[in-house]
């Protein structure tokens, strides 16, 4: 039997019905269409699926969707304001911290998250931030640099 | 593929006892559901009613008193825990092991609760509560009762829950001055879980004396998480010394009872125990004799 699942996703007012074993990244995938959130393990164990929860980083295909019912939550579809990018966005673009790009969506919502908590982590946090989305193509060093000057302040994020 | 079932979505520990004496054996808790949704991917685990329990906040919290000690509900997410300035300070090790139990996303959303009810030998929090000698309090419609937390894990996957029980709290006694409590994991991917996980206390009687009791417990080591207790017995009375660690290691290594899996075969976990108990060892040695 189908049941109603109110979600805010991006800002936006959702009413769906879905079956109870529906996880949170079909339904932003398959109902919503939102497809910036990758489907990658579909185990937990990839982080390709981050997205944030509250305000907290969690892994999409590890949830069901009816226990994120009236929940807030933001994908990378609700990342940059408008045309405007995301200060992590650019920074990423800059510093070309994407081969295949598979992981991309679930770093930057990982490192988000990261920031939002602490503005300014160390070398080591920042890292640590990361540790649960795997980047298959190894491209972690332009990541963390990405990260990093954004943690310098070089992306202002535009009033 | 994950079976359908019908899903229910208690608000109250009340209704949740309810609604699992109510369904018995064809239902299924889920918490954050961090491990049991892989179980019910591969079809392991396909109950016609799931109860989530997520939703009753009754059983989230972190309250700390000088006398009583520590109490956790057991849906407390992983993440409350590792960032507890109580737990950071007064139970380092619980904090530090948070800190390496899978990845951020997964401590945000998973429970400690619901982490010791899948009862994996090779969970992280185990071992810590053993050697920390927390006690779990269990209700149900019929009352509630307290469980030494070594005693909770009867096999694989298997715990000592009644029909009808639900964990509802973790409770952590005073730390006792001039202790020292350490815990450390091998693994190859560092949001694993543990290849072998060892956890130890001492207790020194003062800062630089013998030790007056020590517990060792064992993750990944057996089929529950288990304590060395032959090991511990090498220890304790004794003026704890590098060559003893190493004896206590060595013997610890001989009560394991590992498997070979994927990750490692029994030999090199036997060996990992043997490592890895001087080396946890050593380091709730340093801590007992600051404390």
């Amino acid at each position: 039997m189908k049941k109603e699942l109110n979600l805010t996703v991006n800002g936006q007012p959702y009413e769906l019905y879905i079956k109870p074993k529906t996880l949170l990244v079909e339904v932003l995938r398959d109902h919503l269409g939102l497809t910036g959130t990758k489907r990658g393990c579909n185990s937990s164990s990839c982080g390709a699926c981050t997205v944030i929860l509250n305000g907290m980083s969690v892994k999409s295909c590890s949830i069901l969707a009816l226990q994120a019912d009236s929940a807030e939550v933001l994908t990378l579809e609700g990342l940059a304001n408008g045309a405007e990018l995301h200060p992590l966005q650019k920074a990423f673009l800059d510093h070309g911290a994407f081969q295949c790009g598979f992981c991309t969506s679930g770093m930057l919502m990982s490192a988000k998250t990261l920031l939002d908590e602490n503005p300014k982590p160390t070398a080591e946090q920042i890292k640590e931030g990361i540790d649960g989305n795997i980047c298959r193509c190894t491209g972690y060093n332009s990541i963390i640099r990405a990260i990093t000057d954004v943690v310098k302040g070089e992306y202002k994020e535009e009033k | 593929m994950i079976r359908d079932f019908e899903y229910l979505a208690p608000k109250t520990l009340e209704e949740a006892l309810t609604l699992l004496s109510k369904y018995g054996e064809e239902c299924k808790i889920i918490a954050g559901g961090q491990s049991l949704l892989v179980l019910m991917r591969q079809g392991l685990v396909a109950p016609k009613y799931l109860i989530s329990i997520k939703g009753v906040s009754e059983l989230n919290y972190i309250n700390y008193d000088a006398k009583k000690g520590l109490r956790i509900g057991a849906l407390t997410p992983h993440r409350a825990i590792e960032n507890s300035p109580v737990i950071q300070n007064g139970f380092t090790a619980l904090a530090e092991m948070e800190r390496r139990l899978a990845s951020i996303q997964t401590r945000n959303w998973g429970t400690i609760g619901g982490n010791l009810c899948h009862a994996d030998p090779a969970g992280d929090p185990a071992p810590v509560l053993v050697v920390l000698k927390a006690t779990l309090k269990m209700q149900s419609l019929d009352g509630e009762r307290t469980m030494a937390s070594e005693d909770f894990s009867l096999d694989y996957f298997e715990t000592a829950l009644g029909p009808g029980e639900l964990l509802t709290e973790i409770q952590v006694p005073v730390v006792s001055p001039h202790t020292g409590t350490a815990y450390t994991k091998f693994n190859v991917i560092e949001s694993d879980l543990a290849t072998v996980g060892v956890a130890v206390s001492i207790i020194l009687s003062s800062s630089n004396s013998a030790c007056q009791d020590v517990r060792i417990a064992l993750g990944a080591s057996a089929p529950t998480p288990m304590r060395a207790k032959q090991a511990e017995e090498v220890l304790r009375g004794k003026k704890i010394t590098d060559a003893l660690l190493t004896e206590a290691g060595q013997i610890a290594s001989t009560e394991a009872d590992p498997i070979s899996d994927i990750y490692a075969s029994e030999e090199y976990r036997r060996e990992l125990v043997k490592v890895l108990v001087k080396r946890v060892g050593k380091e709730a040695l340093a801590r007992a004799k600051q404390a």
